[in-house]
Parts: structure tokens; sequence; C-alpha cells
């Protein structure tokens, strides 16, 4: 398993920033338009985040003109530019897909202050 | 047979994932490929085909028997644990006790990958087959996972041969074809291939220029 894990550690990133389920993060993602790129930003609420080493995935779910949308990230895929934490949220869950029933006020998360 | 094959023995490693150019994660197999030493060279004048035979692997001299010592020794190589005899037509550009690395093959090269895949046991027709089965329920009892009908009654009064039935699965030779290479790491002599490949980890395969590609491509 040593080669395979060393394969592994060349193609996963060190800048990923410590996040959870429940914080607002904003994504730059990069964008390729023919032969020029650029940067998009997507922010939102993590939900998940699903599977361990170079595999691992995160959920980002937002509205966009009142409807939810949500998109899954590669944590070390390079489409990733930068990712931003905006704000910690204050959850007790793992999986936050009681969001998707909820909206306005019900579907707001509190802010964890660290003390 | 008339075609130029290359190919080297190797051990499967494991599947991970690695990133395309285009940011895309691209599922591969990891080969640990070679290094294989050439132990006969075929001739058509003397064997009647050209072959390149290999070696790959470890092995203790102990238990190698005198007569496969002889073989390995008019080589001038230490005995290795696997040989595999391969048909190609530039046999005689061969030498005996060259190494083979995994840097024969390149990036984006199909080839064909020979293993012996993993023993599932002795398995029901649902799983060796594909079978439906039975239903689940409407007074279907005991028989979900069923085969059904074998066959007719007093005509033809026997189960016809070749009749597809419970039993071992797996371990069979098996090749995957026309799999393309991702990319070639001659520093640990690996090989990462775009998809699955028969066997476990550590099965030993057999990886080949593909015989088809040129229908394919």
């Amino acid at each position: 398993m040593n080669i395979l894990d060393e394969l592994n550690a060349a193609s996963m990133r060190a800048d990923v920033p410590d996040f959870r389920p429940g914080d607002t993060v904003k994504v730059n993602v990069r964008v390729q338009e023919g032969a020029r790129s650029r940067v998009q930003v997507f922010q939102g609420v993590v939900i998940r985040r699903h599977g361990a080493g170079i595999g691992e995935t995160f959920t980002v779910r937002k509205l966009s003109y009142g409807i939810g949308v949500e998109r899954t990230f590669p944590v070390h895929g390079p489409m990733v530019d930068s990712i931003e934490i905006a704000m910690r949220g204050k959850v007790r869950r793992a999986k936050l897909y009681y969001l998707r029933d909820r909206k306005g006020k019900a579907a707001k998360i509190k802010e964890k202050r660290e003390v | 047979m008339d075609r130029q094959i290359k190919g080297i023995l190797g051990t499967k490693l494991g599947m991970t994932q690695v990133w395309d150019e285009n940011g895309r994660a691209v599922p591969v197999t990891v080969v640990q490929a070679g290094p294989n030493v050439v132990t006969q060279v075929r001739k058509p004048d003397v064997d009647g085909y050209s072959a390149v035979q290999l070696g790959f692997g470890d092995i203790k001299l102990k238990n190698v028997t005198k007569p496969i010592q002889g073989h390995f020794e008019k080589a001038g190589v230490a005995p290795r644990r696997h040989l595999v005899e391969l048909r190609t037509s530039d046999a005689a550009d061969y030498d005996l006790g060259q190494t083979i690395e995994a840097t024969i093959f390149e990036p984006g090269q199909l080839v064909d990958v020979t293993g012996t895949t993993k023993g599932k046991g002795f398995a029901g027709v649902m799983k060796r087959h594909g079978f439906g089965g039975l239903p689940a329920s409407h007074g279907a009892h005991k028989v979900h996972r069923a085969p059904g009908s074998i066959g007719g009654c007093a005509t033809p009064g026997r189960v016809f041969k070749g009749m597809r039935m419970a039993g071992r699965m797996g371990h069979n030779r098996h090749t995957t074809q026309n799999l393309r290479i991702q990319a070639v790491d001659a520093e640990r002599g690996l090989l990462l291939i775009v998809g699955a490949v028969p066997g476990p980890k550590n099965g030993l395969v057999l990886v080949r220029t593909a015989v088809k590609q040129v229908a394919n491509q």
C-alpha cells in the first residue's frame, strides 16, 4: 500500500482549510471558457463531507433566485482554486440534509462563537 | 502472428484516482510492472514460431527445481517466479538476459491486461450468470434465487449440455482489452492504467499492447 499512498500524496493538496458541515464557504472554481480561464465564486453552506483521502468530496448548498442549488466538489481537485471560510456554523449533525426541507429563518445556521 | 507485441509482467497494487489535465478525476489501477528479464527467445527455424519468454518475481533458489535452474542458467539470469511467453514478430530483436522495464509503454497507449479473476467460490445462478431469479412474493416459496426450469420433460429426457447452473465462479484467466495508459512512472516502474484490471491486489498481471487497437481507432 505504500506506493499507492505515495501516489495519492502527490495528487493531494496541502492548502485545504479546515472546514466542517455547517460552515459557510466561498469556493473559487476555475472555469475554462475556450482558451482562457477565469475564477467563479460559489458561496453557500457545506452540507456534507463525504469519503476520505484523495476521493473526498464536499457539497455546498446555496439559494439562487429562490431555488436551492447544490454543487459537489472534490476536496483535492485542481479545478477548485481555493476555499475561503466565510462563517463557522454551529450544527449538531454531520449531514445537513434537513436544510433542503427548510427555507427562510428556519434554514438559518447559528454562528459558532469561539470562547 | 505477424504482430509486434510488447508486454510486461507485473503485480496489481490496487486502484486509486488521479487528476487529468482538465481537472477531472480518472480512476486508475496501479501496476508494478517489471523489471522482467528475457529468459528465452523462440525462433521460427528452431521452435517453429517466434516469441520471447519473460521472467518476473523473486524466488528462493531452494524452491527451484534443477531442470528449471538449468533453464535460467542458459539465459544467464537468476531464477524468477513467473515465466510467460509473448508471441511477437520482432522476437529476434530481444537478447537473452535483457531487462524489460515499464517504460516500453507510453501514456495514451491502449493495452490488454490479462490476469486471474478473484475467486467467488460456489455461486448461484443470479450471481454467476445474471439470472433474474423468481418473484419475491405471489406464491414463490424458498425459491427466490433459484434458476427456474432447466429443460423439458420426457422430451428430451435429459438436461442439455452447457446449461447454465450454479457452480464455482471466478479464478479464471481473463483479459480486459483496450485499456488506456494514463501515466508511466519510470522511476518506480509503475503503470497507471485507466479502469479496472482482473484479479486481486498483489495478483500477477500481464500487460500487452492491445491487439484490437487498430480497429478501435
